[in-house]
């Protein structure tokens, strides 16, 4: 067994554990904190797989940007998040059999696969740049109706977000 | 003379000798020579701060006609290592409710996102930690993890003047994020990398030449980003008592101050690699430990007129503050990023590739734009309403006297 | 040098918590966090693939990081319009446990 292989491992504990402790927190701030841990474990992991961008930037997105706006949230609405109900609801029997269901089908279909032994060789340096995915995302043969499709699709929700949110009450009084 | 030439890259070839020398694997060697250039730099980077404390209180105090301090050692150049000491010794209370992981973690975080931003700086031709081809992506993205202390500070304290100035820092450190990460693209698409290293080697012109405006912006957005003056909301003691640091005490607040102090110079060192050239200069290719110092020169000056602004100029009020970013900045680095881009694309594709044809076009752009900008902050300003006392006699100093009229 | 498996493995284990989560939670926070999850592992299996048809072949690959890519977007879109829905429900009804939205129950 490599070293990267030990690396790889330890990081994928820490992720999963975290992400057990997600969906299990009973209060919703230190959920929102595991979470954290978890996305920055699968950041590592993207740097295992030398998409370096992509582990930068699922930082920068969804450290810098979801989980906080996340916690916000979670701040926001206090009264409510430090109730102290049960955590889970009733169904949470069928909802477990349904995760473990999930898991063993995908392990189950994936494994008949051929290619699912192949072993990840590093890429050569140079192959992997950032320049040839802008290049790609600003090629009108290739990619750039999606990539004109996402920015839409973030200007929409940012407006209805805005609408959707924003207190009329306040907003009539002034 | 190759030791007179380049110490760094010397010592550290002389490492990696003696290490293999020792018999050590290469992947064992690498790992420890790594890490012992990151505890160098970390540590050189904490001890710096130190003269950096020295440095501002003393000149702060030159500016309001005091002489800071002046008692220990030679100018008071041991003042802060007094400081030092004394919050070493100092009891750590801890309030009652607390959250003990996010209080704890906080500090933590605030110095740590600060001194990762070091490791992908170039300080030299041969002097950096790492040349990450995304590092301005990773600028940024530790950046944030700056403001999830803040946030964490505010939450874990169990103090509600700790919410409200953690919503504040967070108010303002994500709407000026916007503006200075627009301002950011212009120099990476000048010089068409990401990386930090090579962002230096392009700067055959220094970027503050070929867009001024964009420097302007990012500049003030950085002043917000490490809350000097006048955008030192986050801890108006006057406003909200300290801040989200109020419940810390003893070094864990000292780790706070020192997190405040290193990010207003890495933000300098910032300035200095993406606008300023660098370590550029005169011979600095063949001499790295020349460029080194043509890059602490640039960094002090930088520093310097950070700390100018952060003493002589008033603070802001919060919705003044906001509307700065959203109504002013943002747009303006939008319309200049997009101007410099097209003009860039435009001017390539007619074949003109020297950066010196292109330069009188950018920088015509830039005062253009400038001049728009200061157009309509003039305008908002004459339009602005003004708080006006209403009715008769009466005390002046109560809330509802004032009304917000339109002039 | 890691095995594919491994991290279609991870990604697999990832979306399973993830559903979980969106299944067995009350509070609609908790719901988001494990749809957080349940992307992060589609993410994992779009660049491990991304890592394999791109040492398969000497040519650059980038549909894989294009769908990272999208997914992020997406990520952030739905996060936001998430947050603010939970927010004005909130706001009107003073409650975020899903079980007790049932408006619309006859």
């Amino acid at each position: 067994m490599t070293s990267l292989q030990i690396v790889f491992l330890i990081i994928a504990a820490v992720t999963l554990a975290s992400a057990v402790m997600v969906v299990t927190a009973r209060r919703l701030m230190h959920a929102a904190l595991w979470l954290i841990l978890t996305l920055l474990g699968v950041a590592a992991v993207f740097a295992t797989l030398q998409a370096n961008f992509f582990a930068v930037v699922q930082v920068l997105v969804y450290i810098g940007a979801i989980a906080i706006l996340i916690i916000f949230a979670i701040m926001m609405t206090r009264e409510v998040m430090s109730v102290t109900g049960p955590r889970l609801n009733r169904g949470w029997g069928w909802a477990a059999a349904a995760a473990a269901g999930g898991l063993a089908g995908l392990v189950a279909v994936l494994s008949t696969w051929q290619g699912f032994q192949t072993v990840l060789e590093p890429l050569p340096s140079g192959s992997v740049g950032v320049g040839a995915l802008g290049e790609a995302f600003l090629d009108p043969n290739r990619f750039a109706v999606p990539f004109e499709v996402a920015s839409v699709l973030l200007v929409a929700a940012m407006v209805g977000a805005i609408y959707i949110a924003v207190d009329r009450k306040v907003v009539e009084e002034q | 003379m190759d030791f007179l030439k380049d110490p760094v890259t010397f010592l550290a070839n002389q490492l990696v000798l003696w290490l293999t020398g020792l018999g050590l694997p290469e992947g064992v060697v690498r790992f420890l020579s790594f890490s012992i250039g990151a505890a160098i730099l970390a540590t050189s980077s904490l001890l710096f701060v130190i003269f950096l404390i020295w440095f501002e209180r003393k000149l702060i105090g030159r500016v309001q006609d005091r002489l800071g301090p002046n008692r220990l050692g030679p100018f008071g150049l041991f003042q802060p290592f007094a400081d030092m000491l004394k919050i070493f010794t100092k009891e750590y209370v801890t309030p009652s409710g607390v959250d003990p992981v996010p209080y704890n973690l906080a500090p933590v975080l605030a110095v740590s996102s600060v001194m990762a931003i070091w490791a992908v700086i170039p300080f030299a031709n041969t002097i950096y930690g790492v040349d990450l081809d995304v590092g301005v992506v990773f600028v940024l993205a530790v950046g944030g993890l700056a403001q999830l202390g803040i946030i964490l500070a505010g939450w874990g304290s169990n103090n509600k003047y700790a919410l409200l100035g953690g919503f504040r820092a967070l108010a303002q450190l994500l709407s000026y994020e916007i503006p200075m990460v627009i301002t950011l693209l212009i120099p990476v698409m000048l010089a068409g990398t990401l990386s930090l290293t090579g962002m230096v080697t392009a700067q055959d012109v220094p970027f503050v030449a070929v867009a001024p405006l964009a420097a302007l912006i990012f500049f003030i957005a950085n002043l917000a980003e490490v809350s000097r003056a006048p955008f030192d909301l986050p801890e108006a003691d006057s406003e909200i008592v300290a801040g989200f640091n109020i419940e810390y005490s003893g070094l864990k607040f000292g780790f706070f101050y020192v997190a405040e102090f290193l990010h207003g110079f890495t933000s300098a060192l910032l300035f200095a690699t993406v606008f300023l050239g660098g370590w550029r200069g005169p011979l600095a290719e063949e001499i790295p430990i020349l460029g080194f110092i043509y890059f602490a020169i640039k960094t002090s000056l930088v520093y310097l007129t950070i700390l100018l602004v952060d003493a002589t100029v008033p603070r802001f009020r919060i919705d003044q503050l906001l509307n700065f970013s959203w109504k002013l900045l943002t747009p303006l680095a939008l319309a200049l990023l997009v101007a410099m881009a097209l003009v860039d694309r435009a001017m390539v594709g007619m074949g003109v590739e020297s950066i010196w044809i292109r330069l009188p076009v950018f920088l015509a752009l830039n005062a253009g734009l400038f001049a728009a900008g200061a157009y309509f902050l003039d305008r908002a300003r004459r339009r602005a309403p003004r708080p006006v006392v209403s009715g008769g006699p009466r005390p002046v100093a109560r809330p509802e006297n004032f009304t917000m009229q339109p002039k | 040098m890691i095995p594919l498996s491994w991290y279609l493995m991870l990604a697999a284990a990832l979306f399973a918590i993830g559903l979980f989560g969106v299944l067995a939670r009350r509070n609609a926070v908790a719901v988001l966090l494990g749809i957080e999850l349940m992307l992060n592992a589609v993410n994992i299996n779009l660049l491990a693939f991304w890592h394999r048809s791109q040492q398969l072949s000497a040519e650059p690959h980038v549909t894989g990081l294009v769908f990272a890519a999208i997914v992020f977007a997406v990520a952030a879109a739905e996060t936001a319009v998430a947050l603010a829905l939970i927010i004005s429900v909130y706001r009107r009804r003073d409650t975020v446990v899903v079980d007790e939205l049932d408006l619309l129950r006859g």
